[in-house]
């Protein structure tokens, strides 16, 4: 199995913020907010510093 | 309000560690034992289906470790429980890391590792009532 560098990105922070989600708040609209919160949080940040690293390179 | 003491009267009866050893050893098995069959399906399917991908990426599965990155890789691997001792008796990850993709599924089968310890505390807490 090969992803794409975005696709492993994308699966990564699933997982992660599942997991992050469930065990980090009480009620089950808390742990769906805060699950989504991380997982824009993370691809966000994968994005953004994607960028930085491209434009440091030039 | 939910007091301390509403939350611990909530704690259930028997063996107090049995769901973080549970957890720890079967992904999600902690939340199982506690009946929250909801949150034990989502993280065994996200600590499982983590593991597994970092295997099909061709990831590493640490056996020793003879320098501290080494040290911590193993340590967040053996976070995996059962998994991890089946993938070594399986002698799965063991080929050396030649692609790319490799070195993500090294990544994703530690940090699967650190979120089964994150899970297994959380079911602990759970169990003690200091969570609900």
């Amino acid at each position: 199995m090969h992803p794409s560098h975005f696709a492993a990105v994308l699966l990564f922070a699933l997982f992660t913020s599942v997991v992050f989600g469930i065990t980090q708040r009480e009620t089950p609209a808390r742990m769906l907010r805060y699950g989504a919160y991380c997982f824009v949080m993370f691809v966000g940040a994968a994005i953004v510093l994607s960028w930085v690293m491209a434009l440091i390179a030039r | 309000m939910v007091t301390q003491q509403d939350k611990s009267a909530g704690a259930g009866k028997g063996f107090v560690y049995l769901p973080l050893i549970a957890g720890w050893l079967v992904p999600g098995a902690g939340h199982f034992v506690l009946k929250k069959w909801g949150r034990g399906a989502l993280l065994t399917a996200s600590i499982f289906g983590m593991f597994v991908l970092g295997l099909a990426m061709q990831g590493k599965i640490y056996a020793n470790a003879h320098e501290i990155l080494e040290f911590l890789g193993l340590a967040g691997d053996m976070g995996t429980g059962l998994l991890y001792i089946v993938g070594r008796a399986m002698d799965l990850g063991s080929a050396p890391v030649q692609v790319t993709t490799a070195d993500w599924g090294t990544r994703f089968i530690v940090v699967a590792g650190l979120l089964n310890i994150i899970a297994a505390v959380d079911a602990h807490n759970l169990r003690t009532g200091r969570k609900s």
